[in-house]
């Protein structure tokens, strides 16, 4: 990006951002125990005494856990490591029954990586993956609930997270968005996560450093639990003009753990865990290496999906969509299946347009997900043929669409029940073409005289006469003949 | 490596227990002296050696993906001093 630097009474400053995600891994139990992994259970119904911290429970590791994070890693492009190791994280807070969380610290299951981001000009920008580890969420505290008292629900102690952790790469908010909703694709292509930010399934620690262009890196603050696209970008716009003001100000940026408030779009201390850094990891005792071969490694790999990057290449390649086009198709993992069965068969440009400008507009407005589309893939497909073979042209089109999203009807049986076909018999078009210049002689001297803006009237007239039914290709060629008789 | 008194008491307030001045004087001795007992191994030299994570070559076993556990909010919450709704209650922990 061009113009990156912040402006500040010194000069201009540069943003370092780094980028902690916290991914669910799409499972039905959880990492060390046999309890549901689900969103949503009633209060501590979905605990066993592992996740509770009873002592002397065992944590027994799920397979499917080990195999979703070396999918994601292989969608990461990064380096999966044969062995890695479990260690206890130990704070003490009360949703964390253990009073250490596992996690992997120096040796994680997923390396060095990289990923393609997509930034509002066009343009592709690649950021580092430092690693992904595995590790157990903690529990969930409510804290608004009785003005003395905090309230602790375990059903989230224990569920399988993915941390996969950015390099210092991103100069903007909008590179760290971006970063954050091409990640958020990836992992729901491979379905290793299901992304969804509201549920807290992706969740983000946001690493934020300003400098002087060319200088070493600033002190950084982690901003925690930032929970949308859009928080990220607001927490960054904050905390950095924060930190100029600040050194410019003649302060000093000391090292600490920040909590965005949603509320008011700023970030402040969170002082009680000054201590919480010094977190003592040491080996799990109870939990051997983790070791994954090569052929498991290689027989994920043979199962990896068409990832974004790829898909919209093709797309465009072989689809002759336009970048942003097929950026928009593949951004979502449905939206792209949808338009793929639309464009079967079918002029693939033109069921992009559709997709993209009437059938996600139809469900914005109507608030609906792609999922509960009215229209499917299939009839959509035939309403784009319907157009491309000139059954309806596309002013009609729009209206059969309506009454698709409205009714669930096919596209086929709206136009006959509704006598909606085009007219391309030229006798009839020519019998529209020949009223109109009877019953407007007076515009037709105009037109005769030089006025050539009125040949649209005619058009217009012909058509309104034929209900819109009329071919607008034709009606052109017939009404020139007639108006040069 | 010996382990002064504030050491001890950092160590002690990280893991909750509370430790009189007088007991930070003991245990500092008695840290410092464990430490030098294992500083001993320092003089073996182990390059090249792999460390031992178990004293039988096994692989950690892997459970497969199922629902086998919880569902037992009751017994979860037998323990518990305090509790409202299904959930735990303890003392306000944010500022």
């Amino acid at each position: 990006m061009s113009n990156a630097l912040l402006k500040g009474n010194t000069g201009d400053w540069e943003m370092v951002i780094g980028l902690e995600v916290h991914a669910q891994v799409l499972t039905k139990s959880k990492l060390f125990s046999g309890a549901s992994a689900d969103f949503g259970g009633a209060p501590n119904a979905q605990v066993s005494p592992v996740d509770a911290g009873m002592p002397g429970m065992l944590p027994v590791i799920n397979k499917e856990c080990v195999s979703k994070a070396v999918r994601t890693g292989l969608g990461l492009n990064a380096t999966i490591n044969n062995v890695s190791i479990f260690e206890r994280k130990n704070y003490f807070y009360p949703d964390l029954p253990q009073g250490y969380q596992i996690s992997q610290y120096q040796h994680p299951i997923v390396g060095n990586g990289e990923i393609e981001i997509d930034l509002p000009d066009g343009t592709v920008k690649k950021i580092g993956i430092e690693r992904l580890h595995l590790e157990q969420d903690a529990g969930k505290s409510l804290h608004d609930q009785h003005p003395q008292k905090s309230y602790v629900d375990l059903n989230r102690s224990g569920n399988p997270l993915m941390e996969i952790v950015s390099k210092p790469d991103m100069r903007t908010a909008e590179e760290a968005g971006a970063y954050v909703t091409k990640l958020r694709a990836i992992v729901r292509y491979l379905g290793t996560c299901d992304g969804n930010m509201d549920e807290g399934s992706m969740r983000c620690d946001v690493n934020v450093s300003v400098r002087k262009p060319g200088d070493p890196l600033g002190t950084r603050c982690e901003i925690k639990n930032v929970n949308s696209v859009r928080f990220v970008q607001q927490a960054i716009e904050y905390e950095a003009r924060r930190q100029i003001e600040l050194i410019e100000g003649g302060g000093k940026i000391t090292q600490e753990t920040r909590l965005f408030d949603t509320k008011n779009g700023t970030t402040r201390s969170m002082r009680s865990k000054e201590d919480a850094h010094d977190y003592r990891y040491f080996p799990d005792p109870d939990l051997l290496p983790l070791t994954v071969d090569n052929a498991f490694i290689e027989n994920i790999r043979k199962t990896m999906p068409e990832l974004p990057d790829a898909k919209k290449k093709r797309f465009v390649e072989t689809f002759g969509l336009s970048a942003y086009d097929a950026g928009v198709l593949v951004s979502e993992k449905e939206r792209a299946e949808y338009f793929e069965i639309a464009a079967k068969g079918h002029d693939p440009k033109l069921a992009a347009n559709w997709v993209i400008t009437e059938l996600l507009g139809a469900l914005n407005k109507a608030e609906k997900e792609l999922k509960d589309s009215p229209v499917s893939a299939e009839a959509l497909g035939e309403l784009v043929g319907l157009i491309s073979n000139n059954t309806i042209s596309g002013r009609i089109a729009k209206e059969v669409f309506a009454e698709m999203f409205g009714t669930g009807k096919n596209p086929g049986d709206i136009v006959k029940d509704r006598g909606l076909q085009q007219v391309t018999d030229t006798g009839a078009i020519e019998k529209l073409v020949a009223e109109v210049v009877r019953d407007n002689a007076d515009k037709v001297a105009e037109y005769k005289g030089g006025k050539d803006k009125l040949f649209g009237f005619f058009v217009g007239q012909v058509l309104k006469k034929s209900g819109g039914k009329a071919n607008p290709g034709m009606v052109n060629d017939l009404l020139k003949k007639k108006l040069e008789e | 490596m010996s382990i002064d008194k504030n050491t001890v008491g950092k160590i002690a307030r990280l893991a909750r227990i509370k430790v009189s001045e007088e007991e930070k004087e003991v245990l500092s001795g008695q840290l410092s002296s464990i430490l030098k007992m294992i500083e001993e191994l320092n003089a073996v030299n182990t390059d090249g050696v792999e460390p031992l994570t178990s004293v039988v070559q096994m692989q950690m076993y892997e459970r497969e993906d199922k629902v086998t556990d919880g569902a037992i909010p009751d017994k979860i919450l037998t323990n518990a001093p305090e509790q409202t709704a299904g959930f735990f209650v303890v003392p306000k922990v944010v500022e």
